[in-house]
Formats: structure tokens, sequence, C-alpha cells
């Protein structure tokens, strides 16, 4: 037998396999389909073709999606950060207190670079605490940022003093309110942000040794790659997007809160897995979660835009994430015929 | 033994404590360029032991370790395989998820750079080196840019081969290579072996299967309970010999 042979008999059917590579762009298409035609059947106006809606699902978009690109890479390493949503919420109180603190004194420009600054700053330590547990220590990702998840919740609204921080930076609500050419701040820096994440994944060494690592542990160490280093790195990169989402909130809402993640901790984990990302570790792609994301806003808008019970988000969200795992699974059981 | 080529590696009274066990106990080890030595024994008699040792995952107790003349102690398994030792264990071969060019650059990708600027890993040229080894070895994978999971056993196994060859290893532990292939991958992993030996390199061989043993080995060492049971030249034995080592 040649060993060609053996290959071509052991992938799934060609069609399993294209619907599994493209579900997430099936989805959306459908979604956005469905809420078009029923938008012009019931109402007789446009979905998708009302740049209004498009602004607004992206607007929505946005924090769910920067928390989810962080738990793409955690996810693909095997990994899972549960802790985002406070730690998000903690870096948005941040930001709040030190740009209050700082802009009376030193003005508008220096007021905003503390504030960010010391967001991004505050969430490092959140970052390094589940690195250092998962990485040294062994803890499993899911015990050891749960724990974090309770810990970054209780320091949250300790330092809001168990409210919402106002903040009063114009520019800091410029970024999270202004456009530039009729797109939102929010949505360039998050663009900006999904390029640079998505050629670290595809491109770089760190993004490589994040599939190796949930492809193979055992493999990547013995192949000298540094991979308690690199899983340090990966909890820490989650906490920074956590940490950019909170700026952004900060800057949307004229405030900071403890609870600003708290509802996206689940849709970011959702926008992961329905772009395509096996939370078993090993694959999930940038542009696969930007898709994901794009669907639970989509899903979440859409049905407020159709004026269905709000409630029916969690329900529908939910269908498609265990539609997504299915699918995923018999993608796998097709993909191994020698085990 | 025979007298005439200095073995390439060599292992002297090697011993081997873990808390009350005595895993190894003064056992004598040797394999020569271009040669392909079997490690044989029951479960239990300290084969894994023994490569563990050579391949740096632990220390000896005591003992001496010898590589191309040289006295040697490996840090760690890095430090062996930058040496040229190079270990193929059945599971821990490769990531499944990524495609045969990376596997085989994998922890050592080369960069290029995008439009002259930015650094990106140069997965083409994994691809072309990675076909090239392959082909030198005549393993035939009629596409590289799939995971390495769609492959067969057997094809995982011949990647993680060729990984070791392109890395230029000068010995080749491995470790029950054929126990989860069906006959004809068997097949192509014993010519693998010939091919390899062919170009110079030691191979030490661990495996239950004596029909294997005896397709590729020149030599053939036996452990038992920790001790050296005996050495044969494959041409002057025959299993029931090597058995009745084995068992004692
Ligand atoms: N890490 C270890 N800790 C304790 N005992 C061990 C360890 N590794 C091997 N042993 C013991 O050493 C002996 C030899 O084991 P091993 O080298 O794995 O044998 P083999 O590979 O020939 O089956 C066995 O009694 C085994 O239980
Ligand atoms: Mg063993």
């Amino acid at each position: 037998m040649s060993a060609s042979a053996v290959a071509r008999s052991a992938g799934p059917a060609p069609w399993v396999a294209w619907v599994a590579s493209a579900r997430a762009w099936l989805f959306l298409g459908l979604l956005i389909l469905g809420f078009e035609i029923w938008a012009e059947v019931a109402d007789g106006a446009t979905f998708i073709g009302n740049v209004l809606n498009i602004r607004s699902i992206a607007v929505f978009a946005v924090a769910p999606l920067l928390l989810a690109i962080g738990q793409t890479f955690v996810i693909i390493s095997g990994g899972i950060d549960l802790s985002v949503g406070f730690t998000m919420g903690l870096a948005s109180v941040t930001v709040s207190h030190v740009t209050n603190v700082i802009t009376p004194v030193y003005g508008t420009a220096i007021g905003l670079v503390a504030g960010m600054a010391a967001g991004i700053a505050v969430s490092i330590v959140p970052g390094l605490v589940n690195g250092f547990l998962i990485a040294q220590l062994r803890v499993p990702p899911f015990i050891g940022t749960l724990g974090m998840y309770g810990v970054a919740r209780g320091v949250a609204y300790l330092l809001a003093g168990g409210t919402t921080v106002p903040v009063d930076n114009d520019a800091l609500s410029w970024i999270g309110n202004g456009t530039i050419g009729g797109v939102p701040v929010v949505v360039i820096l998050t663009v900006l942000a999904l390029l640079v994440l998505h050629y670290m994944l595809s491109q770089s060494k760190f993004g490589q040794y994040t599939y190796a690592i949930g492809g193979n542990r055992a493999a990547a160490v013995r192949a000298g790659i540094n991979v308690r280093g690199t899983t340090m790195r990966l909890y820490v990169l989650s906490a920074v997007c956590a940490a950019v989402g909170g700026i952004l909130y900060a800057g949307r809402f004229s405030a900071g809160a403890a609870q600003a993640g708290e509802p996206l901790l689940l849709d970011s984990i959702a926008a992961v897995v329905i772009g395509g990302a096996s939370l078993f570790g090993g694959s999930g792609t940038v542009v696969g979660t930007l898709i994901g994301a794009l669907i639970v806003a989509v899903i979440q808008y859409g049905l407020v835009f159709i004026n269905v019970e709000p409630f029916w988000q969690f329900v529908a969200v939910g269908v498609v994430i265990i539609i997504s795992v299915l699918v995923d699974q018999a993608q796998r059981k097709g993909g191994r015929v020698d085990e | 033994m025979s007298e005439r080529a200095k073995p390439l590696l060599e292992a002297r009274g090697m011993t081997k404590k873990f808390g009350g066990v005595l895993a190894l106990d003064r056992v004598d080890f040797s394999v020569n360029a271009g040669e392909v030595v079997a490690l044989a024994g029951d479960n239990g008699a300290g084969k894994s032991t023994l490569i563990k040792i050579i391949s740096g995952v632990f220390p000896s107790d005591s003992g001496e370790l010898r590589y191309g003349g040289e006295r040697v102690s490996f840090a760690n398994p890095h430090d062996a395989r930058d040496r040229g030792i190079e270990t193929i264990y059945q599971d821990l071969a490769l990531a499944d998820n990524l495609d045969v060019g990376a596997n085989v650059f994998l922890g050592r990708e080369p960069m290029t750079r995008l439009f002259g600027i930015v650094p990106v890993i140069d997965r083409r040229r994994m691809r072309e080196e990675a076909a090239k080894t392959l082909d030198t070895l005549d393993i035939g994978l009629d596409r590289l840019d799939r995971p390495v999971r769609a492959l067969s056993g057997g094809q995982r196994q011949c990647v993680a081969i060729g990984r070791a060859l392109h890395w230029h290893a000068k010995v080749l532990i491995m470790d029950e290579p054929t126990a989860a292939l069906g006959v004809p991958e068997q097949r192509k992993v014993v010519s693998l072996i010939q091919s390899l030996k062919a170009r110079g390199v030691g191979i030490i061989f661990i495996s239950h299967n004596l029909q294997d043993i005896f397709a590729v080995a020149d030599r053939i060492t036996v452990l038992r309970r920790g001790v050296n049971a005996g050495m044969r030249n494959t041409a002057e034995t025959n299993p029931d010999e090597v058995v009745r080592l084995m068992v004692g």
C-alpha cells in the first residue's frame, strides 16, 4: 500500500470538511439573510442595507471581540481564560480613577495616556498570575482563571467603591464616541488590534508555538519550545486585550464599572467557538473569531431590530454554539482513522 | 562485540535507582555508526530507563557515557538533541494540528521578511525543505500542507524520522516505532531504518516484536531486570535464544 493511498482515505468527506471550515461564514450569511427577509416582509425596511445598523453592529461587537481575540490565543493553546470579563472591568475602573487624578493637573492628553497605561499595567497582574498558575504550577486553566475571575471581580468592585466611576476627559470620550470619516474610533482601533493579532497568530513564532502547544504540548516541549514562557505570555496577552476593552468601555460610557465585562465572557467564548476554534485546543483563527463575534452581534442586534423579546438572544447564541461544536466534532471524527 | 569500529555511542556501567528499585545495574551498551542495535527485554527490564539516560531525560547514578569517543553528560533532552541524538517516541513526536513542514521545523522555524520589512515564518521554505528530506528517504506524501492528523500512523512515524534526519541526527533512538502500525506500514518503517543505516546513522531500536528485531537489527542487546542478560549478533542467533535470554 502506498503512503498516498492511505492519506487519501484518511480525511473526512470533502463536503463535511468544506462545511466545517466555512461554517462561520455560512452562519453569518444565513443570519443576515434571515434578518433581511424578516425586515423586508414585516416592515418593508432593509436590515443590512442600512448604514446605521452596520455601524451599530460594529460598535456592539467591539468589546466582546477584543476579549474574544485574546481568548482565541488562549483557547488555541488548549487553555481558557474565565477572568477576562472582570479584568476588563478592573481596567475600566483603573482607567477612570487614574485619568480623573491626572487630567486636572497635567491636562487632557497626559491624563488620557496615564489612564490608559494604568489600565493596561493593572491588567498585566491577573495575566501574570494566571500564567504563573497554569504554566509553572500546572493548575488547570479552568480552575486557575476561575480563581482570578473572583479575585479580579472583588478587587474591581473594591476599587470602584461598589458603584460606577464617572470619568471626565474629552480625549477619552472622543476615543469612545468619536468618528473618523464616519467610522467610529473604537471600530478603527479594534480593526488595528485585529490586524496586529492576526499577524502574531498566523505569522510569528509566538503564534506558531501557540498552535503547537495546543496540538501536542509534550511535542512542543521536546522540540525545545519555551512552553512555560509562551503560556505566560498567552495569559498576559489575553488580559491586555481585556484591558483595551476596558479602556474603550470607559471612553464610550465616560465611566468605569467593575461589571463592564461581566456579560461578555460567554459572548467571547461563543465567538471563538463559533469562529471555528476547538475547545480542545490546537485550532482557531483571528478571522474566524471575528466572524464569530459578528455572528453574536448580529444575533443580538438583529433580534432587537425585529422586536423579538431580548431574552431570545441567549437562546439563539446558545443554539449556535451547540451547532458549531457538533459540526466541529463531526469533522474531527472523520479526520482520524488510525486511533 | 566487534572490535573493528570505535563505538559512536557507548554506555558503561550504567546504574540507576528509583527509590528502592534498581532499574539499571552496571549495564553496558554501545552502538556504532551505521549500525542498528535492538534493545530487547521484558517489561520493566530497564530499556526505557537506559534510553532516557542516553537521551538526556535524566542522569545516571553512576557509569559513564561516551559519545564520539568523548565523555559526555547531557543536562536535558535539548542538549542531547543539539549533539545529534534524536529520540522518536510513539506519542510525543508530532503536533497533529500542524502540517508536515511545520513539524519538521518545530522549534526551529526559518523566518523571512514580507515586503522586505515584516518578519514572518517562511512556510514555503519549511514545506520545500521538508519535501526534499522526505524525498531523499523515499517517503512519498502527496500533500505537505495538511495537518499531520490527516496522515496515517506510519506516515506520521515517517515524518518524525524525516525530522530527525533533517536535523542531522547521528544517533536515532526509537522506542517501539512499529507497535501501533499495520503490516505494510511496519515494512515502510523497517525500510526507512535500513536507509538511515546506510547513511551512517546509529540506531537504537526498542521493540517487543522479535520479527521486527530480526528484520532490522545488526546486534541485539538483551536486558533482564536491570542487568545485561546477553548480547548477540543477529546473524548468529535466533528468536528462541533471544527469548531465553529475556526471561532467564
Ligand atoms: N520514573 C520512575 N520512577 C520509579 N521507578 C521507575 C521509573 N522509571 C522506571 N522505573 C522502574 O524501573 C524499572 C525499569 O523500568 P523501565 O526502564 O521502564 O523498563 P522497560 O522500558 O524495559 O519496560 C521498572 O521496575 C520500573 O518500575
Ligand atoms: Mg519501556
